[in-house]
Order: C-alpha cells, then sequence, then structure tokens
C-alpha cells in the first residue's frame, strides 16, 4: 500500500517534469480517431496522411505503412521536424498524427504535436488515440504494419 | 527476350514485388517474449564503457526504458531496490530506449541504480518481440527462459511476487 503510493507520488512528481505542458488528455475528443477506424479508412477511400511523431528508435522498429517519421515532438528538435514536414503538405489534407510510446496519459509527444500543427493551421487532423502503446494497440490487434 | 518469355517475366517481377509489399503490409508480430522462449543473447557496451552481457544461469530482470517515459521512471528506485534486497541472486540490466545517450545518462544522474545499463537500439528491440511501448520488463529464469514479460504502466507487486516465486524455485 505504501510502496503504491511512493509510486503514484513519483509519478505525479517525474510526469509534470517530462511532459510539455498541456498532456495527452487535454487532446479534445473530436479530434480523437480510433486506431479500429483509421485501419478501416486505410483500406479504401483517399488515404490521410500519416505523422509518427514520437520516438524514432520505435518508428525504425515499427510504423503504420505510409507514416513519416517528425518526432519526438515533445522536444524542440522534433517539433522543429515536425514543422518541416508539414511544410510540404497541404493544410486542407487529412492528417493523423500519432506515437504510442506509452500509455496515452503519460504521452510526451501527441498533445505538443497537435499543438503545432493546429497552430500552423491545419484544418482536418486528427490525433490517433493509442490508449497504451502502439504494440498493444495497433500491431497486436493485427492492423497493418511495416517494419523498418 | 521474345515478347511472351517478357510478358511472363514481367507479369512475375510483379507478382513478386506485390507479394513483397503485401509481405511488408502485413501485420508484424510485436508482443513481449512469450513465457517459455529462449531469451536471445546480446552484449552491448554499457553506459560505463563495460560490456554488458545477458548472463545465463542466474534470475535475470531485463528492463527497457527510456528517459522520456514517466512510469519507466518511476520504476527505477523500486528496480534498484530489488537488487539491494536480492543481491547476488537477481541481476538487473537496464536497456535505455532513448534516442541519444544523453538524455539517458542525464536521467541516471536524477535517478541513479546500481545495476548496468546499456543503450538499446530498433535491432535490440526486435530481438526481443518489438519494444513499441514503454516500460517493458521481461524476467529471465535461469534456464535463460523467459519466466514472464510486462508491458505498459508499472505493477511493483505484481513484479515482485514473481521474482520471489522464480528465486524459490
Amino acid at each position: 500500500m505504501i510502496r503504491a503510493f511512493l509510486a503514484a507520488l513519483l509519478l505525479a512528481i517525474v510526469t509534470p517534469a517530462l511532459a510539455q505542458p498541456g498532456s495527452a488528455p487535454t487532446i479534445p475528443q473530436s479530434v480523437l480517431i480510433q486506431p479500429g477506424e483509421l485501419a478501416a479508412a486505410l483500406k479504401s477511400g483517399p488515404k490521410p496522411v500519416i505523422l509518427q511523431v514520437g520516438f524514432k528508435i520505435m518508428y525504425d522498429e515499427a510504423h503504420i505503412p505510409g507514416a513519416l517519421y517528425a518526432g519526438p515532438a515533445g522536444k524542440d528538435d522534433g517539433i522543429a521536424a515536425l514543422k518541416m514536414a508539414a511544410a510540404s503538405i497541404d493544410k486542407g489534407n487529412q492528417v493523423v498524427i500519432y506515437c504510442g510510446c506509452c500509455p496515452w496519459e503519460h504521452c510526451p509527444n501527441v498533445a505538443a504535436a497537435w499543438r503545432t500543427l493546429k497552430e500552423l493551421g491545419f484544418t482536418q487532423l486528427k490525433v490517433l488515440y493509442i490508449a497504451n502503446n502502439f504494440g498493444a494497440d495497433w500491431v497486436e490487434k493485427g492492423f497493418p504494419v511495416v517494419k523498418g | 527476350m521474345d515478347g511472351r518469355l517478357k510478358a511472363g517475366h514481367d507479369m512475375n517481377m510483379k507478382t513478386a514485388l506485390f507479394a513483397a509489399l503485401i509481405c511488408l503490409a502485413l501485420p508484424a508480430s510485436a508482443a513481449p517474449l512469450p513465457s517459455g522462449t529462449v531469451a536471445p543473447q546480446f552484449t552491448r557496451t554499457g553506459l560505463d564503457g563495460r560490456q554488458v552481457s545477458l548472463p545465463r544461469g542466474k534470475l535475470v530482470l531485463l528492463d527497457f526504458w527510456a528517459s522520456w517515459c514517466a512510469p519507466c521512471i518511476v520504476e527505477l528506485p523500486h528496480l534498484a531496490a530489488l537488487k539491494k534486497r536480492h543481491s547476488d541472486r537477481l541481476e538487473i540490466i537496464g536497456i535505455a530506449m532513448d534516442d541519444s545517450k544523453a538524455a539517458a545518462v542525464d536521467a541516471l544522474k536524477r535517478f541513479p541504480v546500481n545495476y548496468p545499463v546499456a543503450m538499446g537500439d530498433a535491432a535490440l528491440g526486435k530481438l526481443y518481440g518489438g519494444i513499441l511501448g514503454l516500460p517493458e520488463i521481461t524476467l529471465i529464469g535461469r534456464d535463460g527462459k523467459v519466466i514472464k514479460s510486462w508491458r505498459g504502466d508499472f505493477r511493483a507487486d505484481a513484479l515482485d511476487a514473481a521474482i520471489e516465486t522464480a528465486l524459490r524455485r
């Protein structure tokens, strides 16, 4: 019991220090797209531009087919990379961003990426809601993935 | 190559390319290694410059973590406490999945540990089933086989119980 309390206390202290102001749970529900919805959208119709805004090491292991790497959005150089990637995307295009590094409420990247692209004027922007991590919520669900 | 052979050759090439693209797009397995799997051997250079290899014949806890992962940082003091408690009966190896060594080193200055830590990469991640979410902890028995893996939010009680059970074997 005490250990659980101390772990929760440490998490409460550590999380703000690690995350940008405005965490993933601050992203409006209306902007979120569920993994099943995105997987269905990838099967037919016009494909959205997909940006992985998390960590390169995980992008290199596996990512959604067609996803471009543009992160990590939780860091200044990652935001710069995101802006560079966004510069060549039409602001009216459907764009989906995702991370999936860790549980949603702890993700240091998606909220910063969403804010950045919103401020740049993207009007068809969605954020892939990954509750636990990319492995559990996308790959293990059998959705398409590309290694490397 | 006459026209018919070339047409057939082109069709075979297109079919092969299509098959390759399908294979790339097929779901890839990315679950933690199942219990009973022989844990893949590896050797890395630790952050302190010394070689770090997966020990054999010992109970090993392999911790994939990163400086940007809040639940990972929370677990570090607990893992250090486990190492202190169990001493030589439990080996712990930390694998930092940060994109840069500097970030991992900085995190360990703030949350020091008493076991070796080495940098991970996509290759090592794939060796262990695909590290596509952190934290991920793998408990490996003295026989070199995976006892259990955990991915996601850290559960100290479950980990402690599994270690105690493994040590009693």
